[in-house]
């Protein structure tokens, strides 16, 4: 006798189109018990609703699942939902945030903003006068010179703590972390104590990169420090039996095997210094024109930029800052989205 | 016997002498390295010296009064010299606020995150987990200037809504009440723009804690027949319980040092505000920022101090933080 019915896999575990039927009922009618109560009680507002239907949902929702199911259940329904508010409002900033810059930013957004500065005009000026080139420029110079210096340190404390494995490594781990919790005014402060106040006298681009330095170090140190580690030591074992030195294995085993992750980790730095203000408010002076010369001269930046547009605060002067602020956030984003796509890269390969 | 260079048929030549010590150019490659990781100690001790050393004549003067007192005042004598013994320098009321911002900042985010770690790990869809983190993520790379012009704009008129109902229905509470009605600008606000700020690193710390929370625990939990609820109270939060406290700690001691996002929201005063929806506060970063600009040489030295004890602050409850998070894990029932 063959068997003529094909088993089908079953998966009991999915919901029913009763229970679908069941649970929509109850979106929907949460929807309308919340909009009734928000319309007859005094309240009102966008946060009344959420919060309204969140609390009928959830009730709603417990109900029906302790008359169908149990007393646990009905519980598993309202971690549930708590959960997913959770989520919620912590992304609801970010969609705010990106949206508010895009509808107030693009307004203030021309061509005329890369390639004029500021020596003539003042930031009060209509919109389509002036341009950011200063502060654009500046701040690629400020983050260059800070890459020059923390680059080289943040990568050979990797090394350190994955390759070498001194004696200092737990020390010197714990002192990354420490260092990356620094405050970045406190950055600032050290660095005018340090270098302005003794050696320059002077404000200049460079004494500005020195304190971005000291943020970007840690980012880049523990960022690099992850991607060597995921490095398998087969490799190091590899280049130590072809009779390699220590030295030969890091640098042309290692490191070449690492490549994108460390450009990830290099771009991740640029991130966390690109926007920070503190430190450029007490140290860079902040021109108006394209200065090239990091040593000489103040300098504009972006943050700078907006900070003082935004101190003004005249409507021309705030739609600059919100122009700013886009041309920042694009930056940001372009560097995080470029690090994403790196590192999904390595994971994929 | 002298050694020939071709060894006679039959022996062996001399064994090499087999050695652990480094070559020459390793030992180079690891000064250099090790040189390399010891500059982020040398500049941690650097910024230690040098903040105590600008700082030090203040710190001396003023003693244990810098820390208690709240009086922030230079006084000259009729000759334009400053008056060392009628000139305070007193910073409890900005370490008051600092706290206030940083505590509220927690209460608000702490919850927030603690739910979003656990519905990235637990409760999401593959494809929306990969997609959420990326934006988390994004989010903890924003610059703190865009923070604190979106509070300003965007997230005060309605804080300031919410800070008049929390008035209204709480007031008897001692901390929400109010002398006067100035609701623009408070602490409050201020806690609130901190704490979507390290929304996203407490949130990154806590996930990452409970993705190691051991599967066959999980997977036992699941197979005595708990909820996925039920599950995480007794498997997961256990589990992570010291790692939270750590997450938690590590978005202190960012909101402590936050300067610009605060400065931008916060009005500033210089008085001891304990009633967070009023109108007047400050913290110590964004009070050196405030002060720096029309500092004279005694000022900025009292500023100096200031930073330092900002400096010193975060240091202790970052450093307490990662204590936390590394001895975390493992652990649990």
């Amino acid at each position: 006798m063959t068997i003529t019915s094909v088993i089908r896999p079953q998966k009991p575990w999915q919901a029913s189109p009763s229970q679908r039927l069941i649970s929509a009922l109850v979106l929907v009618g949460a929807i309308a018990t919340s909009y009734l109560i928000v319309a007859i009680t005094p309240m009102k507002g966008k946060l009344a609703y959420f919060f309204m239907f969140f609390l009928v949902f959830t009730l709603f929702d417990f109900i029906f699942h302790l008359v169908s199911h149990s007393l646990p259940a009905a519980k598993d329904a309202i971690a549930r939902a708590v959960v997913v508010l959770g989520i919620s409002v912590a992304v609801f900033p970010i969609i705010s945030i990106l949206g508010t810059v895009f509808v107030r930013g693009y307004k203030g957004i021309h061509w005329g903003l890369f390639v004029h500065d500021m020596t003539l005009n003042s930031v009060s000026d209509p919109i389509n006068q002036g341009g950011l080139l200063h502060a654009i420029t500046g701040t690629t110079i400020l983050v260059l010179v800070a890459m020059v210096i923390s680059v080289p340190l943040g990568i050979l404390t990797a090394l350190y703590l994955t390759e070498v494995r001194g004696r200092f490594a737990k020390p010197v781990k714990f002192i990354v972390q420490a260092m990356s919790g620094v405050p970045s005014i406190v950055a600032g402060l050290f660095i005018l104590s340090a270098v302005v106040y003794t050696v320059t006298k002077s404000y200049s681009g460079f004494v500005g990169s020195l304190a971005l330095s000291i943020l970007m170090i840690p980012t880049i140190a523990r960022a690099s420090e992850e991607v060597l580690l995921l490095i398998p030591s087969d490799l190091r074992e590899a280049g130590t039996a072809l009779g390699g030195t220590q030295w030969r294995t890091v640098a042309m085993v290692v490191v070449p095997a690492a490549r994108s992750g460390l450009v990830t980790a290099l771009i991740l730095g640029v991130a966390r210094i690109a926007g920070e203000t503190a430190p450029i408010i007490l140290l860079t002076g902040g021109g108006d024109a394209v200065n090239g010369n990091p040593f000489r001269g103040p300098m504009g930046s972006l943050p700078f930029y907006i900070w003082k547009a935004w101190a003004v605060g005249t409507p021309e002067s705030i739609t600059r800052a919100w122009a700013g602020i886009f041309v920042l956030l694009a930056i940001v984003l372009v560097l995080f989205i470029l690090a994403r796509f790196l590192s999904e890269r390595r994971s994929s390969k | 016997m002298p050694q020939t260079a071709v060894a006679p048929v039959g022996t062996f030549p001399a064994k090499r002498e087999l050695t652990t010590e480094p070559r020459f150019s390793d030992r180079v490659f690891r000064g250099i390295v090790t040189s390399g990781a010891l500059s982020s100690l040398l500049i941690l001790g650097l910024i230690f010296f040098f903040l105590t050393y600008q700082g030090f004549s203040v710190l001396r003067s003023q003693g244990l009064h810098f820390i208690t007192g709240s009086n922030w005042q230079v006084i000259q004598d009729s000759a334009g010299n400053i008056d060392p013994k009628a000139t305070q320098f007193g910073i409890a009321a900005m370490l008051i606020g600092t706290m206030l911002c940083a505590i509220i900042a927690i209460a608000v985010a702490l919850p927030v995150s603690v739910l979003s770690a656990l519905f990235l790990n637990f409760y999401a869809p593959p494809f929306l987990k990969k997609i959420m983190v990326s934006v988390v993520d994004l989010m903890a790379a924003f610059p703190s200037i865009l923070f604190g012009l979106w509070g300003f704009f965007i997230l005060m008129p309605s804080a300031e809504y919410w800070a008049k109902l929390l008035h209204k229905y709480l007031g008897f509470i001692p901390f929400f009440k109010m002398e006067v009605p100035i609701f623009a600008r408070s602490p409050f606000v201020a806690g609130l723009v901190l704490a979507v700020m390290v929304i996203p690193i407490v949130t990154s710390v806590s996930r990452e804690i409970f993705s190691q929370t051991p599967l066959d625990r999980i997977q036992a939990a699941y197979a005595l027949g708990a909820t996925r609820w039920s599950m995480i109270r007794a498997v997961v939060l256990p589990y992570g319980r010291s790692g939270i406290v750590g997450g938690a700690m590590l978005g202190l001691g960012r909101a402590m040092g936050e300067t610009v996002a605060v400065y931008s929201v916060l009005n500033i005063v210089y008085q001891v505000n304990w009633h967070v929806l009023l109108g007047a506060g400050g913290n110590v970063a964004s009070m050196i920022l405030l002060k720096f600009g029309d500092a004279g040489p005694e000022e900025v030295k009292a500023l100096m101090a200031a930073g330092l004890v900002l400096f010193l602050m975060t240091l202790l409850v970052n450093s307490l933080a990662d204590l936390i998070v590394a001895r975390s894990g493992g652990k649990g029932r």
